[in-house]
């Protein structure tokens, strides 16, 4: 027991058919954030500042959903969320609405750090962005080619499925459809992936601390927030875990999961994997997600119902795993 | 068993001084608000339809934080936050950043019933809102002369806190009541439960007077200002960063599914020891028909009625606690 643990995610919902060649792309991307996490803890840098390290790199690579790289709005651009949280003081910091910050995590750490508020959004986020002189490009830096692709599929998916006034009907025709029939979120999977990033630390003297960043839903409306940034929801952090989450937003946000994770090991004594398992089993109902989780003695767990997590986790005594899959 | 309704206005630093023209309006629309509660729950109305219903009218009312009376952003405006959730089927709604919608908890509430997601915020969600044909007026319509003196005189007592580029302490914040004894800070609520043990809650606010323009608070988060599941319905207020922190609505409603605690411990619980003194309060009805109204302030505007004929409205703490 003891000593320091890591884990990040890049998403859970993965598209079974995802080609073999961007699997270990992504394989090899976890990999560098681990070991980046893991050379930072044994330098002695605290937990907090060991997760916006990694999600900073996670967010620079376009790999996955979030800073360049992120899923795009309805209108083509990107508004990126984060939140970080310090299990010392359970203190927090989130952000959503961010357009040309470069790296939203450090945008959240900033509003824990150094405003009165725990959440900046939108024209306000940004704002604070310029008072505090972050790293600031055009929308169009966030923006790849493939998720351009991607938006315009989910645009003839959401026709028929997103229209809440239409029954959804038709959804045979879709090309995107006929590839995975999979759905989360009223999307193929092969269109909607989360792609989510997170990362979760407990560091060698038991201070916990969890980072969440995303672009959000693909084809999303303007203005739409998730639970990343949602404290409670996607983050959580307190002296006893570290948790960040990902998968469909609105089952996270209901099921309050992050915090689900720290209250049942609190109120109900669980241990790490067991409250993980718990609430991935019983808070979820019919919803998609997965989530990683560390704990202050020192463990690591992860936990799903979609198919297939990107993640990674590691602890001091050399264990160390990367996977996608059950 | 049977129904319970509770409401509030605002948490905070409310001074036993305040004048009778500022107390008395208060009063009175606790008890009218009350009132209308209690009759829709009479009529049969879901608890969600009722929560909606009284909250639209303490929103209207401009003696609270909340839809026209809303307290003003540091420069000047208002942006309004709201959020519903239906306790039976745990759907929720939540806006942020609202500028026109007269009653943005009706705007949470048609976000949770007619789109796919949970929380719009700012443009995005002022341009849902005309879609879907919701009331919307000039900006000016919510200020209030009370507000605007009420930012003036903050922005005067906190020249200092502002600046951003040093740390800043959250939680040790001293409020700074206006000299006619207002609190800057509240926050409007309802809760109910029905006959069945259906809960809602709902929750709508202008946030923190002086607030950094974009800022949110606790009300539009789920599971810290506004919660409700199978077991109760929570709507809380006061200092929203702590209140975010403390994942106060939420906690309690785990106390009670997780250590068997009831309604008025669980509560008591979050208010005593999971928020600092000065930060928070709430109120909260159980499927079983219980109301309790803890907080941890000066003051507390509530009001709350239960099916066997209970009523209590109060202000500051009751005598009897």
């Amino acid at each position: 027991m003891g000593g320091w643990a890591i884990a990040v995610h890049g998403g859970a919902g993965v598209d079974p058919n995802l080609p073999q060649q961007r699997q270990e792309e992504a394989k090899q991307l976890l990999t560098r954030c681990l070991n980046l996490g893991i050379s930072a803890l044994r330098s002695n840098l605290p937990a907090i500042d060991v997760v916006e390290l990694v999600v900073r790199e996670l967010e620079t690579d376009p790999l996955f959903n979030s800073g360049r790289g992120s899923a795009l709005t309805a209108k083509g651009t990107v508004e990126m969320e984060a939140s970080i949280m310090d299990g010392c003081g359970r203190r927090c910091g989130a952000v959503s609405g961010v357009t040309t910050v470069k790296n939203p995590v450090s945008l959240a750490r900033l509003v824990m750090e150094r405003s009165p508020h725990s959440y900046l959004a939108f024209s306000g986020a940004e704002e604070f962005a310029r008072l505090q002189g972050v790293e600031v490009v055009d929308n169009e830096y966030f923006i790849t080619e493939e998720n351009v692709g991607m938006l315009k599929l989910a645009k003839e998916a959401n026709t028929i499925v997103f229209d809440y006034r239409i029954p959804a009907l038709g959804l045979e025709t879709c090309s995107a459809v006929v590839e995975s029939p999979i759905q989360m979120n009223g999307l193929p999977i092969s269109v909607y992936a989360p792609e989510t990033v997170g990362c979760v630390v407990v560091d060698s003297q038991g201070r916990c601390a969890a980072a969440t960043s995303t672009g959000g839903l693909m084809n999303k409306m303007t203005g739409r927030i998730g639970d990343s940034p949602l404290i409670g929801a996607g983050t959580y952090a307190c002296n006893l875990c570290g948790v960040s989450c990902t998968g469909e937003g609105e089952a996270i946000i209901r099921g309050t999961l992050a915090r689900e994770v720290a209250a049942v090991m609190e109120y109900k004594g669980l241990g790490l994997q067991e409250a993980v398992d718990f609430v991935v089993k019983e808070r979820l109902d019919e919803g998609k997600a997965g989530l990683i989780a560390v704990s202050s003695k020192g463990e690591v767990a992860c936990g799903f119902n979609t198919t297939g997590m990107f993640r990674g986790c590691a602890t001091e005594d050399g264990f160390m795993e990367v996977g996608i899959w059950d | 068993m049977g129904w319970a309704i509770a409401l509030h206005g605002g948490a905070g630093d409310i001074s036993p001084s305040i004048p009778p023209e500022r107390r008395q309006p208060r009063e009175a629309a606790l008890r009218h608000c009350l009132q209308i509660g209690v009759d829709a729950l009479k009529a049969q109305k879901s608890p969600l339809d009722v929560v909606e219903l009284v909250v639209r009218e303490l929103e209207n009312n401009p003696h609270f934080n909340a839809g026209k009376g809303s307290v003003l952003t540091t420069e000047g405006t208002v942006e309004m936050e709201a959020c519903i959730m239906d306790g039976k089927t745990k759907k929720c709604g939540a806006v942020s950043g609202l500028t026109t919608v007269v009653n943005a908890i009706s705007l949470a509430r048609v976000v949770m019933e007619k789109t796919p997601h949970i929380y719009l915020a700012f443009d995005g969600a002022e341009k849902f809102a005309r879609e879907q044909g919701l009331e919307t007026v000039d900006s000016s319509h919510f200020i209030t002369p009370a507000n605007i003196e009420r930012l003036k005189q903050f922005k005067e007592a906190n020249r200092v806190q502002i600046d951003c580029a040093q740390p800043v302490e959250k939680d040790v914040k001293k409020e700074t009541p206006t000299g006619d004894g207002d609190s800057p800070i509240g926050t409007v609520g309802c809760v109910a439960v029905d006959n069945d043990g259906n809960l809602a809650a709902a929750t709508s606010t202008g946030g923190f007077v002086n607030k950094m323009v974009g800022r949110i608070g606790d009300t539009p988060i789920i599971g810290a200002g506004t919660y409700a599941n199978n077991l109760c319905a929570v709507s809380a207020t006061g200092r929203g960063e702590a209140i975010i922190r403390g994942t106060v609505a939420r906690d309690v409603a785990a106390l009670m599914e997780f250590k068997g605690l009831s309604l008025k411990d669980a509560a008591a619980c979050v208010v005593e020891e999971r928020v600092p003194r000065d930060n928070v309060g709430l109120v909260a009805v159980s499927a079983k028909g219980e109301v309790t109204m803890p907080f941890n302030t000066t003051g507390m505007y509530r009001a709350s009625a239960t099916e066997d004929g209970y009523t209590e409205f109060g202000i500051w703490p009751s005598v009897e606690n």
